[in-house]
């Protein structure tokens, strides 16, 4: 495959490995957040942490939407299943999330017609195809994602298909970041920013990061060179004492992101006043909902969900974990009642969940890193 | 606009409508949820990795490189690829203009 083998080299990858290792300043610890799920979930299935030196550790961050979209949201857009006539349409790790009185793989298995769908221009299909059927898309995701549901909807009224709607819990990363940034005790000296979410955004909506904060971001692919040469990046800035925004990506990313994404976003959606993070609580202008003129296509407007909120299980610790302060293994139901089969919190759905991430590699971590340790220290948040 | 899309030895339609610059059959495309996000910089990746390759030309960090060999590393992207992330890198193999126009 083109540049994905190359990006997997392992002669590379032992290169840029003991470059990290040359460049950290000793006696330095240096703790960077990966902010992406998918970073994370790449982070731990190439075994990423077996090969950097023990000073540099890396903390997961919050850009998994499975992960922090909140349990009331979930019982909101099942509302909207168990309505006669109307089928709900979603990716597949939403189908696993649980909402307070089930997931809706479950609602499903009560009757509920609910349906995933690899791409929302599916739903729209299936609203075409089912004309006496009401559709709804319950739509998660970052930038990334956001824009294929604005040009989903705006087809929808090109096409004049009035029997589809979106549940959107579109959520931005910018408003996330700052909220870790200005929170208590944050102990973070960098980021490996989110490289898909800058396919649409570009890397200028980072430049806060090091002009406010002063801290370096290095906006990053997927594969296993991308992450540590981000992580080399940073740690050469931090010894150089630099914060700068620097993109490891540039392949697919350019500084300016897709403009024509950006717009279709602009049409469409405009942000919430505020929204609830799962683990970060409310958030001012973090998410996206559909503009009035949309209306016609909102699922919050057609069927006046509840708005239900709903607490985290006390007993899981998802937000602790969200935002860094314990590691997964940490929390007192990680892996034992909360698990990939039977996830209490949303961290172990998602396979870029910290959580679901950790169960399922950790075994291997840490037969490979039984000097370490690391793992059963608290981050201090 | 649709493009016929090879993932993974997989064909199908994938939307190129938010591509700013235009793809032809050959082209190397980053796919989310059935949008072409973004086409790959083959000027940029071969840098990179020039840059990458420079970095341990000499003899010893060759014998290191035994040490942290992922030898059993699946190297191919998989089905898992497409169902973790939804986001994948592949090739657009043919293209077809016909059904579906942009609306925006």
């Amino acid at each position: 495959m083109k540049y994905v083998d190359e990006y997997r080299d392992p002669v590379l990858i032992a290169n840029v490995a003991r470059e990290i290792s040359r460049a950290v300043a000793p006696g330095r610890h240096y703790r960077i957040m990966e902010v992406c799920g998918g970073h994370t979930h790449s982070i731990y299935r190439h075994g990423l942490l077996d090969v950097l030196p023990p000073n540099v550790e890396l903390v997961h961050g919050p850009g998994c939407p499975v992960c922090v979209l909140p349990t009331g949201r979930v019982d909101d857009g099942l509302s909207i299943a168990e309505r006669d006539g109307v089928i709900l349409t979603c990716f597949g790790d939403v189908l696993r999330v649980p909402g307070t009185r089930g997931t809706p793989l479950e609602y499903k298995a009560r009757g509920a017609d609910i349906r995933m769908v690899y791409s929302p221009l599916d739903a729209l299909r299936l609203a075409q195809e089912n004309t006496e059927k009401h559709v709804c898309f319950f739509a998660i995701g970052f930038e990334t994602t956001a824009p294929s549901t604005a040009l989903t909807i705006l087809r929808a009224r090109a096409l004049g298909v009035t029997n589809f709607s979106v549940f959107s819990n579109h959520v931005t990363i910018v408003p996330a970041m700052r909220a870790i940034l200005d929170s208590p005790g944050m102990l973070l000296d960098g980021f490996v920013g989110p490289g898909h979410v800058a396919t649409i955004s570009g890397c200028r909506p980072y430049e806060f990061v090091a002009r406010e904060y002063g801290k370096p971001l290095v906006v990053a692919g997927f594969e296993p060179l991308d992450i540590l040469q981000a992580i080399l990046m940073l740690v050469r800035q931090l010894v150089a004492g630099e914060a700068r925004i620097e993109n490891e990506y540039a392949r697919f990313v350019s500084w300016e992101g897709n403009r024509a994404a950006q717009a279709a976003l602009e049409t469409v959606f405009a942000p919430r006043p505020t929204f609830e993070w799962r683990g970060l609580g409310f958030i001012p202008e973090s998410a996206l909902e559909l503009r009035p003129e949309f209306a016609m296509w909102d699922a919050e407007r057609r069927f006046a969900v509840p708005g239900v909120r709903v607490t985290d299980p006390s007993a899981a610790q998802c937000g602790e974990v969200l935002k860094g302060a314990l590691k997964p293994a940490q929390c007192r139901l990680f892996g034992k009642v909360c698990n990939p089969e039977q996830p209490v919190g949303a961290l172990m759905v998602s396979s870029e969940g910290a959580c679901a991430a950790h169960y399922r590699y950790a075994e291997r971590a840490a037969e490979a890193e039984p000097l370490r340790g690391t793992e059963a220290e608290p981050v201090r948040a | 606009m649709l493009a016929k899309v090879e993932v993974s030895g997989v064909r199908r339609n994938v939307n190129v409508g938010l591509l700013e610059e235009p793809v032809v059959p050959g082209d190397w495309i980053l796919i989310h949820v059935g949008f072409a996000l973004s086409k790959i910089g083959e000027e940029a990746a071969r840098d990179q990795l020039r840059m990458l390759q420079a970095m341990g030309e000499d003899e010893l960090a060759m014998d290191e490189v035994r040490g942290y060999t992922f030898a059993d590393e699946v190297r191919d992207r998989t089905s898992e690829d497409v169902v973790r992330d939804r986001t994948f890198e592949d090739v657009v193999r043919d293209r077809t203009f016909a059904d579906e126009a942009m609306s925006t």
